[in-house]
């Protein structure tokens, strides 16, 4: 039996995060969890070798390391077809860089998993975008790892993974265990993933049974601190914004496209290679 | 012993070479910084012409190593071998360019070796205490993170392509070359490849446009968001998204322009109900005219714009396309 373990992390619903109309600040506190995107396609291909015959029996435990409202995404996997569901979540972890995160999903496989033979994790999350995690894991764990799948083949004893890096197409083969990336950029549609009704996920909340593991059930030591231990550390956090002193326009939107391109008509023009009229104020001079 | 600044070479496309470039031009300011020395290191089969490249680019010194065995870029023998020249010199600063190679042998060689490693820099810089500052986008894209490695070395960042400029090709410039054999004990390779064949993804037609029309949530629905290709189609214009637009599949991914997207140049960009997270709005900072529109004056697109216009993104491009119509002479 191959047992797979999915990588899935718990991001905000949209980049763009909702803002306040009157302040014109961001309200952090409305942006709603998802599952990535990218660890999504993750699963996807999870669902997919279990769902062909060839691959013989196949059992799916999706992990996620989060606050405890990250078991939304849990649920939503078990929903999708994932066998188990574990959640790591512990104050400890608050505040873990990719070198951590990587420990701690390292400590739930060698200690909780050790028949694990395939862990699939999505190329890059759609929040911290840094790609580190799957290839630290794989380290963590002292097993290969091939990044950006946009193909799998399950053989006997190995994996054949199609890929496309820096401009090369490239056909690689792995030994198991190992650890595989898909691409969050897959152009294919070979997993794009399935979505599930709602009452699937209704169902899957009602059976309940995501299991929770803290520091101490995981095995970590009592002194772990992910934030104290994390190699990295953030000194500054900083609005990049830099501002051009543009002019605004406001009011009817037929009076603003007017002016757009009675006061900017050169600069559209030229883009083009067009001329356009400029209304009325040709005239005046 | 000397301090020492490494830039791992990542030559094996045109793209990837220039990206090892610029990283040595940055790589050459902070040297001065902190009094150390330059220092790439390549391996490969027969490369030569690369280590002279690096050399004229401001490389001080070269760690080579030459061997056929190493003719394929192999994440594991790679990871192995840079873990323990690393070892071996000690440099405080590692530094590989943030391709997609570069972004699976860097956090490897950063866990091998116990240290820090930053994703994909966009600025780099040293502190009061001689320490590297890792300039990143953070948390969605929304904020930039300043993050140093205080207790662990070297301090590893990932730099992403473009971000630095390559200093002039200069055929005097001098580089003492230091050749490393190949240990004796390299592991059996894990991963092979069964086949790696060079099928550059031509560029874009969005990457070279001289108008852009980019659109974001704001647009409202898939439906109205095809509105943006009527508006193209009059302008000769590209039309780019945002990822969220990307995600909910109202265009396909390789419209998407952001950090995980394409970078463009145009003349002239219009955004339509785009608010601006930075993994965007990185990507159009050569954009030369920005016309932005969306119904919060305080998104961060319409404060980078040069006309701003505060209107439904949807309405306001049927108006531009009516005055595009009325305006262009027969």
């Amino acid at each position: 039996m191959l047992h797979i373990i999915v990588c899935i992390k718990q991001v905000p619903m949209v980049s763009e995060l909702p803002w306040d109309p009157r302040t014109g600040t961001l309200k952090r506190e409305t942006a709603q969890g998802m599952m990535d995107p990218a660890a999504r396609r993750a699963l996807e291909a999870a669902l997919q070798i279990k769902a062909d015959r060839t691959s013989g029996p196949v059992r799916i435990t999706a992990v996620s390391m989060g606050p405890p409202m990250a078991e939304e995404v849990l649920y939503e996997a078990r929903a999708l077809g994932a066998d188990r569901g574990v959640l790591l979540t512990d104050p400890c972890m608050a505040g873990a860089d990719t070198c951590m995160t990587a420990v701690i999903l390292g400590k739930f496989i060698k200690n909780h998993c050790p028949d694990a033979g395939l862990i699939l994790c999505g190329s890059m999350s759609s929040d911290s975008e840094t790609a580190q995690v799957g290839p630290q894991l794989a380290e963590d764990l002292d097993i290969p790892a091939i990044g950006y799948a946009r193909r799998l083949e399950l053989l006997d004893g190995c994996i054949r993974v199609e890929r496309h890096v820096d401009d090369f197409l490239e056909l690689m083969e792995m030994d198991l265990p190992g650890l595989v990336t898909i691409d969050h950029a897959g152009e294919s549609d070979r997993y794009t993933p399935r979505y599930v009704a709602l009452g699937g996920v209704e169902a899957a909340f009602n059976t309940g049974n995501i299991q929770v593991m803290n520091r101490r059930a995981l095995g970590l030591d009592h002194a772990f601190n992910a934030l104290k231990h994390s190699p990295t550390k953030i000194m500054d956090v900083y609005s990049p914004v830099t501002e051009k002193k543009g002019r605004v326009l406001t009011g009817a939107v037929k009076k603003m496209v007017d002016t757009l391109f009675d006061d900017y008509g050169k600069i559209i023009s030229s883009a083009m290679g067009k001329d356009l009229k400029t209304h009325d104020h040709e005239e005046d001079k | 012993m000397e301090k020492q600044i490494w830039v791992w070479a990542d030559y094996r496309n045109y793209f990837q070479s220039r990206v090892t470039l610029q990283i040595l031009a940055r790589a050459t300011d902070l040297a001065k910084k902190t009094n150390a020395v330059v220092c790439a290191v390549v391996f490969g089969d027969r490369v030569d012409e690369y280590v002279a490249e690096y050399i004229a680019h401001g490389a001080q010194k070269v760690y080579v190593t030459d061997d056929p065995v190493l003719n394929i870029y192999n994440v594991e023998s790679y990871a192995f071998l840079l873990s323990a020249l690393v070892r071996r010199f000690q440099p405080e600063t590692l530094l590989v360019g943030a391709t997609r190679f570069g972004q699976e042998i860097a956090p490897r060689v950063a866990k091998q070796l116990n240290t820090g490693l930053t994703a994909d820099c966009i600025d780099l810089d040293i502190d009061d205490k001689g320490r590297l500052v890792q300039i990143a986008p953070s948390f969605g894209g929304n904020l930039i993170a300043k993050i140093i490695t205080p207790n662990t070395r070297p301090q590893m960042a990932t730099i992403r392509p473009g971000t630095f400029q390559e200093l002039p090709h200069d055929d005097d410039a001098k580089g003492e070359i230091i050749p490393i054999s190949l240990p004796g004990h390299m592991p059996a390779p894990r991963v092979r490849c069964l086949k790696s064949e060079l099928h550059p993804v031509r560029a874009r037609k969005i990457e070279i446009a001289d108008i852009v029309i980019t659109g974001g949530r704001g647009m409202g629905s898939k439906g109205k968001f095809k509105k943006l290709f009527d508006l193209a189609a009059l302008l000769n214009a590209e039309v780019g998204a945002t990822r969220p637009v990307v995600y909910a599949d109202w265009i396909s991914s390789d419209a998407m322009v952001g950090q995980a997207g394409k970078h463009i140049r145009p003349k002239l960009l219009f955004s339509f109900g785009v608010s601006g997270a930075i993994q965007h709005t990185a990507a159009l900072a050569d954009a030369k005219f920005i016309v932005a529109v969306n119904k919060n004056p305080n998104a961060t697109m319409m404060k980078l714009a040069d006309v701003a216009l505060v209107a439904d993104a949807n309405q306001a491009c049927s108006g531009i396309i009516r005055a595009v119509k009325d305006r262009i002479r027969d």
